[in-house]
């Protein structure tokens, strides 16, 4: 396997499967000429022209819209947001419209398509540009949400999220970009949507997570094996569908549970988890679940600040430390 | 002076189209009705007074054509070829309706019949017009869609973006604003700094037209010439149909009050539009008084079919709360989509689709 950046695996998913089916086309700001703000859509112009990597206007709600109307009648649209941030100007026709559409039809028209982009903190971009929006697009029956947190995941879901019939939110991390890892060239190497993945596996507590956390998860655990402290981490990768399954499964197996995530807690995707592990694995639990997540504030734009609103290591450890009553 | 459409056009043709205009009032009044008597529900907007828009709009297209529009539908539903039987009985929220008892008033579609909605958020629904219009040069098709809304729709930044998408990349997209006057309660006057909605094609270099939406021929050779635009030389268009709402601006809401007169109705309702067609073949020599009977009394028993077949239409049956949420749930995944496979939640995990489970 190819050793690969997680924006080069997520070029390769765009590139192979805009070769494999020209339904699929990807419209967004500079994601021609400029080969994407972030560059994940390097050389992609000159490989496939303008009527398939398409430069929009600053339009985010048209060109969302665009896409969805696209999507309707066929197409199979790949929309780049600048940043998820930005893609709140498009939340109507988002949650509006493509969350909708095939329910309200009777399953008439369905609506293939994939918005993707950066979410979540960079390095003191300040509140505006710091958001981790994942559990407000979960929240909505009709939308798939993914949030991979590798290389390989990256590639794997984004190819899956093209080929998928329903609206696909694809959220990357923005601090992963340049991230390394073993991606598989196989041109038809998909990750199912709705499949966790335990990236470490351990008997003593788990560290429940998604995106670009499992690297905080992998890096607490490593420090509590220092510490005799055997630690399993479960990576969602999928918000919607959710697979319950691993994440019970291993509840089960430590009887002990932390949830990790970039986002606030108030009605985020750790509120969520551990409502579901306590209706599914009551019995099995020896502490109440806790989670660790940005502190409930808009991002500080100060470096100092900074560090102390977002979930660390730190904070990690000492949940784990706490639900196994050390 | 006759509209040269008059000629121009066969005798059936203009039948066709006064039939439909009669169907469409017809069958709005028979939803007021029942409306009135709880058998359609939730908010229902009725198109009485702007027959001639969906009808001379409509007219010019193929049926490979599409159209897009906003919560008014039920006639512009019809115009487009779903049959008046599954618009009724989705106002009844039954099966047979043409959601599935899904959507409502409005929320009409058919892939057959290429009628895309049916949306309800002023002006969500044209950028999605426009992504039509995309799809269609996409794959080099010489379709058009035309997009309705509301001219309070055009005060939204979806029409701005719309427009300026449709005219910088040439989409065969016609966009026809209903300025029947009021947004709900607002007097276009007061909620617009300029008053010909028509000029704000120029912000984007985008032709435009006004028409007189009160006279279905007018309507018609102006759509005529727009569809030829988009056809030919894939151009958008933004067409300014001035028109009239007889009734208020959903069945809960009052046909007059603070925001006009009960004068003020019935001095439009002096203009009305099927009125002044019947007036304008009569005068042709193309219809008679006795043909125009025998056209209403055909109309009204096709209206009362139609409400009989909602009636007897059972609701969705309850398996189709969960479906439909999804097009297509991932063979190989292990899913938790909550109802997909678990019609009973309270069954909690055991309720999963074990069919599902890759796992």
């Amino acid at each position: 396997m190819a050793v690969i950046t997680y924006r080069e695996a997520l070029n390769q998913a765009l590139a192979e499967e805009l070769e494999r089916d020209p339904d699929v086309f990807l419209m967004g700001e500079e994601v021609g000429q400029y080969d994407g703000a972030y560059k994940v859509s390097k050389g992609l112009l000159e490989r496939f022209g303008e009527e398939r990597i398409v430069d929009t206007p600053i339009t985010e709600l048209g060109f969302a819209g665009l896409g969805i109307g696209a999507a309707m009648v066929g197409l199979r649209p790949v929309i780049e947001f600048m940043t998820w941030n930005f893609a709140i100007l498009a939340n109507d026709q988002i949650v509006n419209n493509a969350a909708k559409l095939h329910y309200m039809t009777a399953g008439q028209f369905s609506c293939p398509i994939v918005f993707r982009g950066p979410t979540g903190a960079a390095l003191q971009l300040s509140a505006q540009h710091s958001q981790a929006l994942e559990a407000s697009y979960a929240h909505f029956p009709g939308l798939k949400v993914v949030v991979p947190g590798t290389p390989a995941d990256a590639k794997g879901l984004l190819k899956a999220a093209i080929r998928d019939d329903d609206p696909v939110i694809v959220l990357e991390g923005e601090l992963l970009y340049a991230l390394k890892g073993e991606v598989p060239e196989d041109e038809d190497f998909v990750i199912p949507l709705g499949v966790a993945e335990v990236k470490r596996e351990g008997k003593d507590v788990s560290i429940l997570t998604h995106g670009k956390m499992i690297n905080v998860a992998l890096q607490a655990a490593e420090r509590l094996a220092e510490d005799e402290v055997d630690a399993e981490v479960v990576d969602l990768r999928s918000l919607r569908p959710l697979d319950l399954d691993t994440v019970i499964a291993s509840v089960e197996k430590t009887n002990r549970a932390v949830y990790l995530e970039e986002g606030w807690g108030f009605s985020g995707i750790g509120a969520e988890i551990v409502a579901q592990v306590q209706e599914h694995a009551f019995d099995h639990l020896d502490a109440p679940l806790l989670r660790v997540h940005q502190v409930d504030v808009p991002m500080p734009y100060s470096k100092e600040l900074e560090k102390l609103a977002k979930p660390s290591v730190d904070r990690t450890i000492e949940a784990c430390n706490r639900v196994l009553y050390r | 002076m006759a509209h040269e459409l008059i000629e121009r056009l066969e005798p059936d043709a203009h039948l066709g189209m006064l039939r439909l205009m009669l169907l469409g009032r017809r069958f709005e009044e028979k939803s007021a009705e029942s409306y009135a008597l709880g058998k359609i529900g939730g908010f229902c907007h009725l198109y009485i007074g702007q027959e001639a828009v969906a009808v001379g709009a409509l007219a010019p297209l193929r049926e490979d054509d599409y159209v897009v529009t906003a919560y008014r539908d039920h006639v512009q539903a019809i115009v487009k070829g779903i049959p008046p039987r599954e618009v009724m009985a989705e106002l009844y929220g039954r099966v047979d309706g043409s959601s599935g008892g899904k959507g409502g008033s409005m929320h009409m579609y058919s892939a057959e019949h290429r009628f895309l909605g049916g949306w309800g958020i002023v002006a969500g629904q044209i950028p999605l017009a426009t992504g039509v219009g995309w799809a269609i040069r996409y794959r080099g098709g010489n379709q058009v869609c035309v997009c309705f809304m509301g001219e309070a729709a055009v005060n939204q930044g979806a029409f701005h973006e719309s427009l300026n998408m449709a005219a910088l990349w040439k989409l065969p997209v016609i966009y026809i604003v209903e300025n029947n006057r009021y947004g709900m309660g607002t007097a276009w006057e007061r909620a617009s700094s300029l008053y010909d909605v028509s000029k704000k094609a120029c912000a984007y270099a985008l032709p435009s037209a006004v028409a007189d939406g009160m006279d279905v021929l007018k309507m018609r050779a102006t759509v005529e010439e727009a569809v030829e635009r988009a056809r030919e030389e894939s151009m958008p268009t933004l067409i300014e149909a001035r028109c009239y709402r007889f009734m208020g601006h959903s069945m809960s809401d009052p046909v007059h009050g603070v925001y006009r007169t009960k004068e003020d109705v019935e001095e439009a309702k002096q203009e009305d539009p099927i009125k002044t067609y019947i007036d304008q073949l009569k005068e042709a020599g193309l219809l008679t008084g006795d043909r125009l009977e025998e056209m209403d009394a055909e109309v009204r028993e096709e209206v009362e079919d139609a409400a009989e077949f909602a009636e007897n239409s059972p609701p969705p049956p309850e398996e189709d709360l969960h479906r439909d949420v999804y097009a297509e749930i991932n063979p190989g995944g292990r899913l938790f989509l909550e109802g997909v496979g678990a019609p009973d939640p309270a069954l909690g995990r055991a309720g999963r689709d074990p069919g599902a489970g890759g796992g």
